[in-house]
């Protein structure tokens, strides 16, 4: 059996919303290069809708296809819905992670909620 | 270069970068194990010919490696592989040491872990275990082992070649300063044995431990060598084989392939070397032109068939995944490779910062690469990396002068 699920690989291989969005309203960054992943969300946020999602990896397939699949889930949705994604629906929308990878998606889960915190931080200092 | 069919519709050309995970058998090797599997399967502890002829052919091959590494018959001792020989191996020279109050042993930081934990046990015995930082460039110092002698030390564990990084030690110079001292000297030669000449009279090596699958042999199966007079301690308590110090019925087929494997080797050695040489150059300097990445061990002192890069801002998994893709297999050093949370200890000791060591790549060449792969490898490598490059948070920002390079 290959290491990981087909899923993971095809967004492994052809990650979905790789990049920055200049000017974004929140960013979330988790992880360092020390542990071996780091993961960057950038987010478009109009009338509480996340309206663009992108991110930048540095780690290992299973961290690049979960941010890949974090940011699919959550963009077009409200921030309360975003808010509820959890790691585990992360892995399950990607067939599963082997065990020892699961903090990527964990990784995910919380470069996202980083993310909405950044931008409700920002809306604050706006106010 | 062979053809898979991995997947029903398209056939990819695969690249086999990895020999020094596990090599081909060759032919002469899957030849000389048949007759021990169809025909001469017999036990060779029984009496009757049949038997006897098993035992015989062991006895032929052990004299084959002895001759090859220049030992004696008496002095090989046939083991399940590399890890087993570097266990007995240590823990025969401490339970000799221990019997004469000594219970010092010296060793280095790029062991493999065979040796590493190994010495770990017998620390938690109560042995006190020196290991020597190497150097920059994966090299120890002779002047390090000198000094780290202590009245009560019984052994000096210094691999030949390392796994990761290729680099060779002094072993002789080694080896001499342990006869001088009265020291009982064992290598793991796992990656040299078949690659690099071993006389291990000549270079005062007292223990040496080989593994057959790395020099064109099968797996399963290797080989300790130890000095007459060495009592070895058995590790497999069982029957009476391998004359008391390795209990269990013998691997017959697997031993009589390895001697074959290794006879051949050797005497391709020379030509092989060469030709591997100027590929691992050659490939050394097409990775190089890659921005920020730095080679990993000495340039000269290395292994013909190791090539190992560190390259900033990505990591190896992603990398690894990648190239296989592109059909090429190499190794990494990176922490989601091995498992654990930490990258690779030997890219730590020489002195590469856990960002980078997360991010190397191990190209272990063989006999059958030819330039055309290596030129393809080259090119993989460089867009592979570009494409990691790419969306990596931290090249962004290393990039941007947000962080300060490091390679």
């Amino acid at each position: 059996m290959p290491l990981y699920s087909e899923k993971v690989m095809d967004h492994f291989r052809n990650p979905r919303n790789v990049g920055v969005i200049e000017n974004a309203d929140g960013i979330g960054e988790i992880g360092n290069a020390k542990c071996g992943d780091i993961m960057r969300v950038y987010l478009k946020i109009d009338n509480d809708i996340i309206t663009d999602a992108k991110f930048e990896t540095f780690g290992c397939g299973s961290a690049i296809a979960s941010s890949s699949m974090a940011t699919e889930m959550i963009k077009g949705k409200p921030i309360s819905e975003a808010l509820e994604l959890t790691n585990k629906a992360v892995s399950e929308a990607l067939d599963g992670l082997p065990d020892y990878k699961m903090h990527c998606s964990v990784l995910a889960e919380q470069a996202i909620k980083g993310a909405i915190e950044d931008y409700y931080k920002k809306e604050k200092q706006n106010e | 270069m062979f053809v898979s069919q991995e997947y029903k519709e398209v056939w990819i050309l695969k690249i086999y970068a990895d020999n020094a995970a596990t090599t081909a058998m060759s032919k002469t090797a899957v030849e000389a194990m048949m007759p021990y599997i169809n025909d001469c399967y017999y036990n060779p502890s029984s009496l009757y010919s049949c038997g006897q002829a098993a035992r015989d052919a062991i006895e032929a091959a052990r004299e084959t490696i002895a001759r090859c590494i220049g030992a004696s018959e008496r002095e090989i001792v046939f083991t399940s592989g590399g890890s087993e020989a570097d266990n007995q191996a240590i823990i025969s020279a401490a339970n000799i040491g221990k019997k004469n109050g000594k219970m010092h042993i010296i060793s280095d930081n790029i062991e493999h872990h065979a040796v590493l934990h190994t010495l770990k046990k017998l620390e938690k015995e109560g042995f006190a275990v020196t290991y020597i930082p190497v150097k920059e460039n994966g090299i120890i110092s002779t002047n390090d082992i000198e000094n780290a002698f202590r009245s009560d030390t019984c052994l000096v564990t210094v691999m030949y070649a390392n796994n990761e990084i290729g680099t060779l030690q002094p072993i002789k110079e080694i080896g001499d300063i342990c006869k001088r001292h009265g020291v009982i000297f064992h290598t793991d030669a796992v990656q040299a044995v078949g690659r690099m000449p071993i006389d291990v009279k000549a270079q005062n090596i007292n223990m040496l431990s080989a593994s057959a699958h790395k020099f064109h042999g099968p797996k399963g199966v290797g080989f300790l060598y130890a000095q007459k007079g060495i009592k070895l301690s058995s590790i497999i308590e069982g029957g009476a084989q391998e004359r008391g110090f390795r209990a269990g019925t013998e691997n017959v087929a697997g031993i009589v392939s390895m001697a074959a494997a290794l006879e051949e080797e050797i005497s391709l050695m020379d030509t092989n070397a060469k030709k591997l040489i100027k590929l691992r150059d050659r490939l050394i300097a097409g990775l190089s032109e890659i921005p920020h990445c730095a080679l990993n061990g000495d340039k000269q002192n290395r292994l013909p068939s190791n090539v190992n890069f560190c390259f900033e801002g990505i990591e190896g998994e992603s990398l690894l995944l990648l190239l296989d893709d592109k059909g090429i297999m190499a190794s990494s050093g990176s922490a989601c490779t091995s498992g654990s949370l930490d990258p690779s200890h030997v890219l730590l000791a020489i002195g590469r910062p856990h960002d980078v060591a997360h991010g190397s790549l191990r190209l272990s060449i063989g006999e059958d690469t030819t330039e055309e792969q290596v030129d393809y490898i080259i090119k993989s490598v460089k867009e592979t990396v570009e494409h990691l490059r790419r969306f990596s948070p931290v090249w962004r920002d290393l990039s941007a002068g947000k962080a300060e390079f490091i390679l």
